[in-house]
């Protein structure tokens, strides 16, 4: 039965009903209230796992990733410079190929501070071997949440699950959380076939000469690309336990027949759900939900796009000095290939700036231009910048 | 399947949403600003209704001018930006109304409700906006032994919109509350929606609705 919750509530519950054994985290904003949601079912005894305080998110991820490592399912979520602070441990809980889970409660990077939501944060990561989830609701969290273990766990690869700060963190809506049965069925006790164990002891994380490494990259690069089976699998069998599916690694929507696609992920996905029949003079759009960041789906997207005359990328992030992050990986999975759409890149709604739902006539307007646009921040004024930087 | 599944899924929203009646709540950090927009949201998804709410984003802190959001519909709807022209103020302080801003954006029309103990001729002199006031917080003091004004604006607010009934804000009240707490607030809705004239803000004939 659905019911109100919060978005932080909501997904403390998922996790919950995941049976992690430990969670450490350290609290920033927007991801509070995940944690203290989760510390609070402990303290009510309706969670048993070892909940470790720490003292900052190098050690969150350090506590995760020796209690993953040693088998245990393991837990923890940040946001922004806690993202940044943990990168060195996010590299190597990948690396080691150990499956955990954590939550990116997406927020902009300072400097400038910015409390508010982008995907700077994740995309800063997204080269660390993670999986990347994009959540476009609260339920999508919820049940992404609970995919996440199992993809884990049968691929040996960390899943991040991104849901945008505040925007879906701390938004109350209408959640159906899945009942402990379900999840059981769907996530039975795992046992990590390389868990430390003093009985039988090994070695991880140890030096890895030049003659291994591009071989343990190698490795490392095509398990994801692998992973891909998996997380299709996990939304499909999910869908048969809950009658819901996350859209795998892309979902599309909107008019299939249009020449005109509109690609972006995370919560900005609803805005341009209902902007698209708010504003059917606007001509129709395909909208596609880019999923699944890591692995990037290139034969999904190629597909979803066979037929479009232009594709409008829109995301919340940039790479100064290059332009769009996913943009440019669009760009590059069409190289190549014959009808290819004109890619339009745009960043929107950085640091926190209101994506209204007018984005979406003033986008399918940008996109008759003569020829395509390679990168803009496409809500930027520039009346309030000097002369000079424009 | 998943794929139809995710199909079926969104194309609950291919149809126009309708109106999304949106209110913007005014507060003081510490005063359940946004508790009150969570409480009348779970009373319009009580209501078989859609709802969302949420605060508005930023390090709030105890006394400073804040602002909670609700969105209402009939439909399922999935916008995420911001509410910039609500069709209904809640004001939970009566000095907020000298905060610039805090009328900004209401839809032409639009209802505005304010936690006083002045007449609503009198705050329509001071402010030259027409408003409905009714004393929360004496009110709440009297029958809660608090000074809290959310149960007893939002019995008012319903009461005049007539948007969600009474029986669902005190289902609403009934996830946060329990036992003599409960007893007491389902009290205070019955005697604050006597203090405003039923229905003259229904949605109906409301120009906020348009």
């Amino acid at each position: 039965m659905p019911q109100m919750l919060e978005g932080s509530m909501a997904l403390a519950r998922a996790i919950a009903l995941c049976r992690p054994q430990v969670v450490a985290a350290y609290p920033i904003t927007p991801q509070t209230h995940i944690v203290e949601n989760i510390s609070k079912l402990v303290a009510d005894g309706k969670l048993h796992c070892e909940l470790v305080s720490v003292e900052s998110e190098f050690s969150a991820a350090s506590v995760a990733l020796g209690a993953a490592a040693a088998g245990s399912r393991a837990y923890t979520a940040s946001s922004s410079q806690g993202i940044l602070l943990m990168s060195e441990v996010l590299y190597n809980i990948a690396g080691l190929r150990v499956p955990l889970v954590m939550t990116c409660a997406n927020r902009a990077v300072g400097a400038p501070l910015s409390i508010w939501n982008d995907q700077q944060d994740s995309m800063a990561v997204r080269d660390a071997g993670w999986i990347q989830i994009y959540c476009a609701d609260n339920q999508e969290a919820v049940d992404a949440t609970i995919q996440a273990y199992r993809i884990a766990e049968r691929t040996e690869l960390p899943v991040m699950i991104c849901v945008d700060g505040f925007v879906l963190t701390h938004t109350m809506e209408q959640i159906e959380m899945p009942s402990q049965e379900q999840v059981d069925g769907f996530l039975p006790p795992y046992c990590f076939a390389r868990a430390l164990n003093s009985a039988k002891p090994i070695s991880i994380g140890t030096l890895v000469s030049p003659d291994f490494f591009s071989e343990v990259r190698h490795s490392h690069h095509q398990a994801l690309l692998n992973a891909k089976a998996e997380i299709v699998s996990a939304d499909e069998d999910w869908a048969k336990v809950s009658g819901r599916a996350g859209g795998g690694l892309l979902g599309v929507e909107g008019d299939p027949g249009a020449k005109v696609g509109l690609l972006s992920l995370g919560s900005v996905i609803g805005t341009l759900r209902d902007a698209l029949n708010e504003y059917p003079e606007a001509g129709p759009a395909k909208l596609i939900k880019l999923r699944t960041f890591r692995p990037f789906p290139t034969e999904a997207l190629l597909e979803t796009c066979a037929g479009l005359t232009d594709l409008i990328v829109l995301e919340r992030a940039l790479s100064p000095g290059s332009g769009g992050i996913i943009g440019t990986e669009v760009r590059a999975a069409f190289a190549g290939v014959a009808d290819a759409p004109r890619i339009h890149n745009f960043a929107v709604g950085l640091g926190g700036r209101d994506i209204p739902l007018n984005i979406f006539p003033r986008l399918m307007e940008a996109a008759k231009t003569a020829s395509p646009i390679p990168f803009a921040i496409f809500d930027v004024n520039l009346e309030k910048l000097p002369e000079s930087e424009r | 399947m998943a794929v139809q599944c995710y199909i079926e899924q969104v194309s609950n929203y291919r149809r126009r949403v309708g109106p999304v009646i949106e209110i913007r709540i005014h507060g003081r950090g510490g005063q359940g600003n946004v508790a009150a927009a969570y409480i009348l949201a779970s009373a319009a998804f009580e209501d078989s209704r859609f709802s969302q709410a949420f605060p508005s984003f930023g390090a709030e802190r105890r006394g400073a001018p804040v602002t909670a959001f609700v969105r209402i519909a009939d439909k399922p709807f999935s916008r995420r930006c911001q509410v910039i022209h609500p069709g209904y103020l809640i004001i939970q302080d009566e000095a907020l109304l000298h905060v610039p801003g805090v009328t900004d954006g209401l839809l032409p029309g639009g209802g505005i409700l304010v936690n006083s103990t002045r007449s609503s001729a009198e705050l329509k002199e001071m402010t030259g906006l027409d408003m409905i006031a009714i004393p929360a917080n004496a009110l709440a003091k009297k029958i809660l032994g608090r000074p809290v004004p959310n149960t007893a604006l939002l019995a008012a607010f319903l009461t005049l919109t007539g948007m969600v009934s009474l029986d669902a804000l005190v289902k609403g009240l009934g996830q946060r509350f329990k036992g003599e707490v409960l007893e007491r607030n389902t009290r205070l809705v019955n005697e604050a929606a006597k203090m405003v004239p039923v229905g003259i803000w229904k949605e109906a004939n409301h120009a906020a609705n348009a």
